[in-house]
């Protein structure tokens, strides 16, 4: 195994500890970046060392899911190396393999960008693959959801048979992939009373990708996701190796789960709220399971982990707590609006629509959100955003009064205009996209609340 | 109060660019004036009947659009080009204006046949035309900025029986080159402009609603509303562009 030359490395770890010191953004792709230019494999000569590794993809889910993978493996004292700072292209991993202080047998646990797939897989070899769920997502940036769905069936059909392919039974355009490889684990949810009444309006590949029927649910869960069949071929939802048995919500502060697997149930508390991370669980329990780890270690490891940057953390603020929701796509955000009308009191509400290359450049998509769901409970809301008023008009739409639509263009003053209008104590949900969540984090470092992104992301 | 009825073709199919937020657009601005819409979906199968006031067509996956595309041009063509003959108001946008014209070549060379309501063609480039897209359009006489976002693989080359909507002032429009953005005819516009269209310019959906009402048989001074969002939507979505065709 040839490695990188030690002076690309060398030079590649420089302007990674020059970036992150000059404070020019996180630091956490650039050296990446440099070795990439340098060395085109990379990744593929740095992965060298490790021992196995193990890539999670989807459109929503899959920052938390690896850093329930971390969990479950920290917990049986394994090495390990991941790209937890959330740049999840090759140069990320790159950057992650980099920084690795003892890659030698370390397991590494990847999330990657839909699109990013298979540059990252073919350099990776990985052992285990995880496909959670594709969700209309940035038009502009990805193209169409079908073209990423191809996209996902060339990968699974180049991948050798000694990976073990994990994969969601609830999303058929996922469930589809099992049919083209034999090594494979499935997860789902199986708690009836976690259904929707309907599939939603933002629901996409509703019909079968064997035969262009349209599908027929029994189930809806997640825009999508849920228990299909197609009435035309032999294409159904499969039973799932490892399902979500019981979910039991605790409105936004976790929730409780059994978690169904081949050995047997397992528990899983957490304070993750939503069904979206009822899935996320799942994922990791079936990932832990095709990894051999032990279930019931695993799960308490899992279930104690905490949010990942901006996917329900909290951060104490001026005598309130505030809540940050990744918002940025239909499906994650209908989710985030599903949890919040759990919380019992007026919700209070900062909505940051920014619309850079990061986010999308299209703000078409907060039109396919049901954000209708939550206006009867709504107790402030400020927006803020370079599309702050594309996101005034969508509330205003949607029926919201004209009367109490402010748009602020600053975070900071959105953030003193939320918290003035707030009663003691309440609660602030910020609902932020991309890279609107890294102003406000920025603004919320500089406030002395939060710390460097970089460093605990 | 007055009753405009709208006629929405594909709406499982055809949504991906936010049409949602273009039907919620005429909804409301009828309601807020005490007028009604009332809304007739037309999926595949289904005979539409030429007498609504109002169409809508949008975007589609290209999937979708192949899908849909037959059953528009057999079951639903002749109805829309009576309609659009006898006066009722049309909107397609983004893959809506490709559908709406006589024919669509796909990448391969696959010809999809259109309603052939707009005069006009759609060849598929080789890449797509995606971006902010600041246009100036003419529609009743009045010519005003129009802003939007637009995202298409087609080049469209517009015949003699329609007008484009506008000029473009910064993005491609129809198909990079000419300048020259959507079609019209009559009471019937087609656009590239999504994000969605109608919100942030509320003067071309109250000139469809005053069309729709007008074939109704119920025309109606259409008093002025708050706009204010609108306008200030409208105007960040034009400060934000450079206006590199000036
Ligand atoms: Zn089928």
């Amino acid at each position: 195994m040839r490695t990188p030359s030690t002076v690309a490395r060398a030079l590649a770890r420089s302007i990674g500890w020059l970036s992150r010191h000059a404070g020019r953004g996180g630091g956490t792709t650039v050296p990446g970046v440099i070795l990439l230019r340098l060395r085109p494999d990379a990744v593929a000569e740095l992965a060298g060392p490790l021992g196995r590794s193990i890539v999670i993809s989807a459109t929503n889910g899959k920052t938390t899911t690896a850093r329930l993978v971390v969990a479950a493996l920290e917990a049986v004292d394994t090495p390990i190396v991941a790209n937890t700072a959330g740049s999840n292209l090759l140069r990320g991993v790159a950057t992650a393999l980099l920084d690795a202080k003892r890659p030698t047998g370390a397991t590494g646990v990847f999330e990657v960008d839909e699109a990013a797939m298979g540059s990252v897989v073919e350099q990776l070899a990985p052992e285990v693959v995880v496909l959670m769920n594709l969700f209309r997502d940035q038009l502009d940036r990805y193209g169409e959801l079908e073209a990423l769905a191809d996209g996902w069936v060339e990968l699974v059909d180049r991948l050798p048979e000694t990976t073990t392919l994990v994969l969601n039974a609830d999303d058929p355009a996922i469930a589809e992939l099992a049919h083209r490889h034999a090594k494979v684990v499935t997860f789902g949810v199986d708690d009836a009373s976690a259904a929707r009444a309907a599939v939603q309006h933002a629901a996409d590949s509703t019909t079968c990708r064997n035969c262009s029927s349209p599908l027929v649910y029994e189930r809806v869960f997640i825009g999508h996701l849920g228990h299909w069949r197609c009435p035309n071929c032999d294409r159904r939802r499969p039973p799932p190796d490892v399902s979500v048995a019981a979910f039991d919500p605790e409105g936004i502060s976790g929730s409780s789960l059994t978690v169904a697997t081949p050995t047997g149930p397992v528990a899983v508390a957490t304070a993750l709220p939503g069904l979206h991370n009822a899935y996320n669980v799942a994922a990791a329990v079936a990932t832990a399971s095709s990894l051999g780890l032990d279930l019931h270690t695993s799960a308490r490891a899992i279930g104690s982990t905490g949010a990942a940057f901006g996917r329900a953390e909290r951060v104490a603020l001026a005598g309130h707590d505030l809540m940050v929701l990744l918002a940025k796509n239909p499906a994650g955000v209908n989710e985030n609006l599903r949890t919040l009308v759990l919380h019992p009191d007026p919700l209070h509400l900062l909505v940051l629509l920014n619309d850079r290359t990061a986010d999308g450049r299209d703000v078409s998509w907060i039109w396919d959100v049901d954000y209708e769901e939550i206006f009867d409970r709504v107790g402030s809301l400020t927006i803020c955003g370079d599309r702050g008023h594309d996101m005034a008009l969508r509330f205003r739409y949607g029926g919201f009064p004209v009367d109490r639509l402010t748009v602020h263009s600053n975070v900071g003053d959105a953030l003193d205009a939320a918290l003035l209008t707030m009663p003691d104590r309440a609660p602030l949900f910020a609902l932020p996209t991309y890279t609107a969540m890294l102003e406000l984090r920025a603004e919320l470092v500089r406030r002395g609340v939060a710390d460097d992104f970089w460093k605990d992301a | 109060m007055a009753t405009v009825r709208l006629c929405h073709l594909y709406p499982d199919q055809m949504n991906i660019y936010a049409d949602r937020g273009n039907i919620a657009v005429f909804r409301q601005r009828l309601a807020w004036r005490g007028h009604r819409l009332e809304v007739t979906d037309a999926g595949p199968g289904v005979e539409p009947s030429p007498d609504h006031d109002l169409w809508y067509l949008g975007g589609g996956q290209d999937r979708d659009q192949t899908m849909v595309a037959g059953d528009l041009a057999t079951l639903k063509g002749s109805a829309m080009r009576d309609a659009a003959d006898d006066g009722a108001a049309m909107l397609f946008v983004c893959g809506g204006i490709q559908l709406a014209g006589h024919v669509y070549v796909g990448v391969n060379g696959e010809r999809l046949a259109g309603a052939a309501v707009l005069d006009l063609e759609t060849t598929a480039g080789s890449s797509r035309l995606i971006g902010d897209l600041v246009i100036e359009a003419e529609l009743d006489g009045e010519t005003r900025e129009v802003v939007g976002y637009e995202n298409h693989a087609g080049r469209t080359t517009l015949g003699d029986a329609v007008r484009p909507l506008g000029r473009v002032v910064s993005g491609h429009g129809n198909d990079g080159t000419s300048g020259f953005e959507g079609a019209v005819r009559d009471r019937v516009i087609g656009t590239y402009l999504h994000g969605p269209l109608l919100p942030k310019n509320p003067w071309v959906a109250d000139a469809l609603l005053g069309w729709a009402l007008a074939h109704a048989g119920e025309p109606v001074d259409l008093e002025p509303l708050d706009d204010r969002v609108e306008a200030a939507a409208h105007s960040a979505a034009v400060a934000r562009t450079s206006h590199p065709n000036r």
